[in-house]
């Protein structure tokens, strides 16, 4: 006796005159799921990366510890849910406003200092990371409560997707949409975008432009923070996790090209794809490996990343 | 003044370097007995390392407060050796050569082992590597206080094929310790008339399992092997149980809780996971909870669970220094032979003996299932002897034997 759904599959198909009904149900099912893991990949890159993509892709600033900035937000998650914060403000609203306060803080101090200079810049974000890195080791040691899934799994045919899988898909959606609200239709997004492109002109016509630096930059660390909190229940909360973020992220974001918003998309589905179809042929070592290879490959053949030949001229 | 300046200069470093040689023949008197301990304090596997240091110096800290050793006082040289291999190899030769250590207590995860061994071997420093591992190895400047396949991994395999099913998934750490258990857990399935259905390995700060997760359903094993280290991977329970299958696919883990990754999961992650160890801070004897009362009078009540990784650094250091209270002396050679006669002590797991033949631990290993972050006590196995690296290793035979075996499966 055929299950529910098979019998209404088998009626499908004959209704369409084919003989016999070829794909199973659990297939269909399968095949869901593993879409979900594609499409939750390709989500999970673009969240990482779109905070680095205002830092280093509209900035010009290189900072390695852009990580630290997703592991504070993802501690900040985590000890406002210690402190029986309702789990969603605990993961959406308080990482980024308290990653924005620090990367102020941060700019003003470090960063303000190494404007045009690149390898200055790398060596003190590099140098704040390892800092940012021993401070929290240090505050909270190497055990810590993590932060509890909020949302059931759910089920799909014979199968079990996670719900909070597409939670972060939406939220990347979301994020990705909020950031082409505020760099095309708010005035902040306006002296912005002109500030970087042109300072001097931007000056001449009366912008504040080490203001907007500072808050660009605490806006691109809002973005890492939110990062931070919204993967804070899936990849766990220690000191030393943010390595696991930069890479990736500065692969993609130079990948992208200039364009911060569609660089970072494109390129997060190019390897988002390519790093998943490796991860279920292998494992996921070699979807990393594959996905490693691909950038090598990719910035061989469009120097200037993605969008400096496709999609021009976009936000 | 009838020196030059220079001449007074010349003579002034000179006295300067070689002042420190004049300084330490007056010195002398009553050395202290140097050890080193050589664990991982920061870099990721802190959450290991650590409390196996702070137990070490517990252990110390009893031994001085009973009269020391042989009289004199131990000292412990400590060296966090930061999850960095190179600093394992660099301090492993600083130990045996710069503090001239009696015994290095130290190494968390095989790799780091296999890195420490010959060097120690090298400079002919007494090495006790007090962790599970994977077995195999037969040196007799080596004491291993730790479990083996033949120790829990057996116990588990067979617990999981009787109890849940003949289908095996197998995660495991992508380095020798992960890919040798694994192939152990091959063999006793295939033994037990079982399949392993698939084996995935993941490096120590692997966070994405998601797609492991839906390979897993895909297979539809009747229950999963976990073989996981490190930080990173803690994230595959809360993953597992985010998809909703906690419960539904059992899961038996060689490693789970030794670094009390327990309690960074909620309760729904963790429950009814099932292992296997030497020790178990739940364990209902009285040398047990004698030292649960010590040792929280030192370091507070409120101190991570004592797992099994921890408790084997502080046996570990009990069994050397029965060797050494055997030997009389410090001498390595008689302290070996003082360990291969058959030391054993009454420690919290249990009896713990050393076996002179594979200079590894006949002790009792316990299966218990997590529950509400504690493991809750399922069966005893009484004594189990080393049988794997038993069957390979005659350390009474050929003494001069100074390698790993690694098992091999088809």
């Amino acid at each position: 006796m055929a299950a529910p759904g098979q019998e209404r599959l088998v009626a499908i198909c004959r209704w369409h005159g084919a003989p016999a009904c070829i794909p199973e149900k659990r297939t269909l099912d399968l095949a869901v799921v593993v879409g979900i893991d594609f499409i939750y990949a390709v989500a999970t890159l673009a969240l990482i990366s779109v905070g680095l993509a205002i830092v280093f892709g509209m900035m010009r600033i290189i900072n390695l510890a852009h990580g630290e900035f997703m592991v504070m937000g993802s501690y900040s998650a985590a000890v406002a849910v210690h402190h029986h914060i309702n789990i969603w403000i605990a993961i959406l609203v308080i990482p980024p406003v308290a990653v924005a306060a620090i990367g102020a803080i941060i700019e003003r101090l470090i960063i303000r200092q190494l404007y045009g200079r690149m390898v200055e810049t790398m060596l003190g974000s590099w140098g704040l990371s390892l800092l940012v890195v021993g401070i929290l080791t240090m505050v909270f040691g190497d055990i810590t409560e993590g932060v509890p899934t909020p949302l059931p799994g759910i089920t799909i045919g014979a199968y079990q997707a996670s719900g909070y899988s597409l939670f972060v898909i939406a939220m990347s959606i979301a994020t990705i949409f909020g950031v082409y609200l505020v760099l095309r239709k708010s005035r902040l997004g306006l002296l912005a975008r002109g500030t970087m492109q042109n300072a001097e002109m931007a000056a001449a016509l009366g912008v504040d432009t080490s203001k907007i630096y500072a808050v660009t930059f605490a806006f691109g660390a809002a973005l890492a923070g939110l990062a931070g909190g919204i993967l804070a229940p899936v990849s766990g909360v220690f000191p030393n996790i943010g390595g696991s973020y930069i890479s990736r992220a500065f692969i993609t974001v130079i990948g992208g090209g200039p364009a911060a918003l569609v660089g970072t998309i494109s390129a997060s589905t190019l390897f988002g794809v390519i790093n998943q179809i490796a991860t279920f042929a292998s494992n996921p070592v070699y979807g990393e490996v594959a996905l490693l290879v691909a950038a090598i490959i990719l910035i061989r053949m469009l120097p200037q990343g993605i969008t400096g030949r496709y999609f021009r001229g976009n936000l | 003044m009838g020196m030059s300046r220079r001449a007074l200069l010349k003579c002034g470093v000179a006295a300067t370097v070689f002042a420190p040689a004049l300084v330490r023949h007056a010195a002398a008197a009553s050395d202290p007995i140097v050890i080193a301990s050589m664990y991982d304090l920061s870099g990721g596997l802190e959450a290991a390392g650590k409390p196996m240091y702070d137990v070490l110096n517990f252990a110390v800290g009893e031994m001085n407060a009973a009269g020391g050793l042989l009289g004199r006082e131990i000292k412990v040289v400590s060296f966090d050796t930061q999850t960095n291999m190179q600093l394992y190899a660099q301090y492993a030769q600083e130990a045996a050569l710069k503090n001239k250590v009696a015994v290095v207590h130290g190494g968390i995860t095989s790799a780091s082992r296999e890195v420490i061994r010959p060097v120690l071997d090298k400079y002919k420093t007494l090495y006790f590597y007090d962790m599970p591992y994977e077995g195999g190895v037969c040196d007799r400047n080596i004491f291993i206080d730790g479990v083996t396949p033949a120790h829990n991994t057996q116990i588990l395999v067979e617990h999981g094929l009787k109890t849940w099913g003949k289908k095996v998934y197998t995660l495991a750490a992508d380095y020798n310790y992960g890919q040798i258990t694994s192939d152990w857990v091959k063999k006793y399935v295939k033994d037990g008339g079982g399949e392993v259905l698939g084996t995935e390995f993941f490096p120590l700060d692997a966070t994405n399992f998601g797609s492991t997760i839906s390979k897993i359903q895909a297979a539809k094993p009747d229950w999963i092997m976990t073989i996981l280290v490190g930080g990173g991977p803690i994230s595959f329970y809360r993953q597992f149980n985010a998809a909703g299958l906690s419960g539904k696919i059992p899961i038996a883990s060689t490693t789970f809780s030794g670094a009390n990754e327990q309690l960074v999961l909620t309760p729904e992650e963790s429950n009814g996971v099932v292992v296997a160890y030497n020790y178990l801070q739940t364990l209902d004897n009285p040398t047990n909870k004698d030292f649960l009362k010590r040792f929280h009078a030192k370091y507070g009540a409120d101190y991570p669970p004592v797992s099994d990784l921890t408790m084997a650094s502080y046996q570990g250091m009990l069994l050397w220094a029965a060797g050494v209270k055997k030997a009389g002396v410090l001498d390595r050679e008689k302290v070996i032979d003082a360990l291969e006669s058959g030391i054993s002590i009454d420690a919290p797991s249990g009896t713990v003996t050393l076996d002179p033949q594979t200079h590894h631990c006949i002790f009792d290993v316990h299966l218990a299932k997590m529950q509400d972050k504690k493991p809750v006590l399922i069966e005893t196995f009484a004594q189990r002897k080393p049988a794997d690296t038993a069957a390979v290793c005659d350390l009474k035979k050929n003494p001069r034997e100074a390698k790993q075996y690694i098992i091999k499966v088809n």
